[in-house]
């Protein structure tokens, strides 16, 4: 139990996506102009990470790893798959966006208007990617963990890029340097909005 | 080699007005987080060079056979195989550095640029140019890693590919490193700089 607590707590504040790994910022920097469209990324990447992170894990423990296919026979203790790693988590994370999408057109047309155009987008976000690279590289002991490490490495991308949104909707009234507009200073407001998170560091769970 | 003038214009031009990462926003998610040290850097850039120009002659090779409705999930795992080839290759002849890339060589899979290049010029292009077009946005990612990786190591480390650059006699003065360059959000800072130098040189490129 406090194993999935401490997992949450630190995917969100200490190893959050963005601000300790840089992960997912194409989409952070080019759909961070206002606040409705950061939330409605933000939470597309949420469930796309919860759904994704625990169907990887499986696969992980059971076709990937080192001996996993000891359950379809004892022969293949020795097999290691985890060259292949790559290509599987990519393709279970693409069919499972256009999966989603089709459900989700089907069954509740208005949220597909507000979050369809994003969903695409969302196959080649590199935070999705990378949480399952983290989760092969982490180890977790259990499904649970590894499902709490998704929505929470989530929440996470999208407290940052809702916060951004935000900061920068203000930024239009102020006066930047003209070279720095734009892009130069959302690098820096990412920049100084990752030492803040710095400071949740020290916390022990 | 003799390289015709519209072709000279597709391989250098990423290197400067049509950047990558400091013009067309692509690539920035995996350029920041190994640039603390300039051997991965280096190393980054060359993988991401590689996969990028084969990815792009691949399916530009293959452009007029893929149906238009699963060209994503293609591109995908033709980017996915060459990058796990890129990924045995450093396992086996540079261990060291792909300990330290861990994730990142994985996440060139959706580095924006590969499947930016691949959709932007690849789908409508021969393999020639889109070949060209593949290592010239290849370079200019590079590039920027190589030098926000140059001043991250050298203030902040003092040394450059592991070697002491800053001599002792100046830390006998009471220079010290500045640990904040090798912690992550030092790496936007610097790629902020150097959009505001590239952009208060070039005044095309600034926005309104």
């Amino acid at each position: 139990m406090q194993d999935i607590l401490s997992t949450f707590v630190r995917s969100i504040f200490i190893d959050n996506m963005i601000f300790a790994y840089f992960l997912g910022m194409c989409s952070f920097l080019a759909v961070s102009k206002n606040v409705k469209t950061a939330m409605g990324l933000g939470i597309a990447v949420v469930f796309v990470l919860a759904a994704t992170l625990p169907l990887n894990y499986l696969l992980e423990v059971y076709v990937l790893k080192q001996g996993a296919l000891v359950w379809l026979s004892p022969e293949f203790a020795n097999v290691d798959l985890s060259f292949l790693g790559f290509i599987l988590f990519i393709a279970v994370v693409a069919s499972f966006v256009q999966l989603v999408e089709m459900v989700v057109e089907k069954f509740s047309p208005s949220l597909y208007a507000s979050l369809g155009i994003f969903l695409p987008l969302i196959a080649v976000n590199c935070a999705i990617l990378g949480g399952a690279l983290f989760m092969q590289q982490k180890a977790f002991p259990n499904l649970g963990v590894a499902t709490v490490y998704g929505l929470g490495s989530g929440i996470g991308w999208m407290l940052a890029i809702v916060g951004m949104a935000a900061i920068r909707e203000k930024l239009q009234y102020s006066d930047i340097p003209k070279p720095l507009k734009g892009l130069g200073i959302a690098f820096i407001l990412t920049a100084l909005m990752g030492i803040g998170f710095m400071s949740f560091s020290g916390i022990k769970i | 080699m003799g390289l015709s003038e519209n072709n000279k214009k597709i391989l250098l031009g990423p290197l400067g007005k049509n950047n990558p990462i400091s013009v067309q926003m692509l690539g920035i998610c995996s350029a920041l987080a190994v640039t603390s040290k300039l051997e991965p850097a280096i190393v980054m850039a060359v993988s991401v060079t590689v996969v990028t120009a084969f990815s792009n002659l691949v399916i530009s090779l293959l452009r007029n056979t893929i149906p238009s409705r699963i060209r994503i999930i293609v591109q995908l795992v033709v980017v996915a195989a060459l990058v796990t080839i890129v990924n045995e290759v450093l396992k086996a002849f540079a261990y060291d550095v792909s300990k330290q890339l861990s994730v990142f060589i994985g996440l060139i899979i959706t580095n924006c640029i590969v499947m930016g290049r691949l959709e932007a010029f690849a789908l409508g292009n021969k393999p020639g140019p889109s070949f060209l077009d593949g290592i010239g946005n290849g370079l200019g990612y590079g590039l920027i890693l190589i030098v926000v990786g140059f001043f991250r190591e050298l203030l902040g480390s003092g040394t450059l590919l592991g070697f002491q650059v800053i001599p002792q006699s100046f830390y006998d003065m009471g220079y010290a490193n500045n640990g904040l360059m090798i912690l992550p959000p030092m790496a936007l800072i610097v790629v902020a700089c150097i959009i505001w130098f590239q952009r208060s040189k070039d005044k095309d490129l600034q926005e309104k």
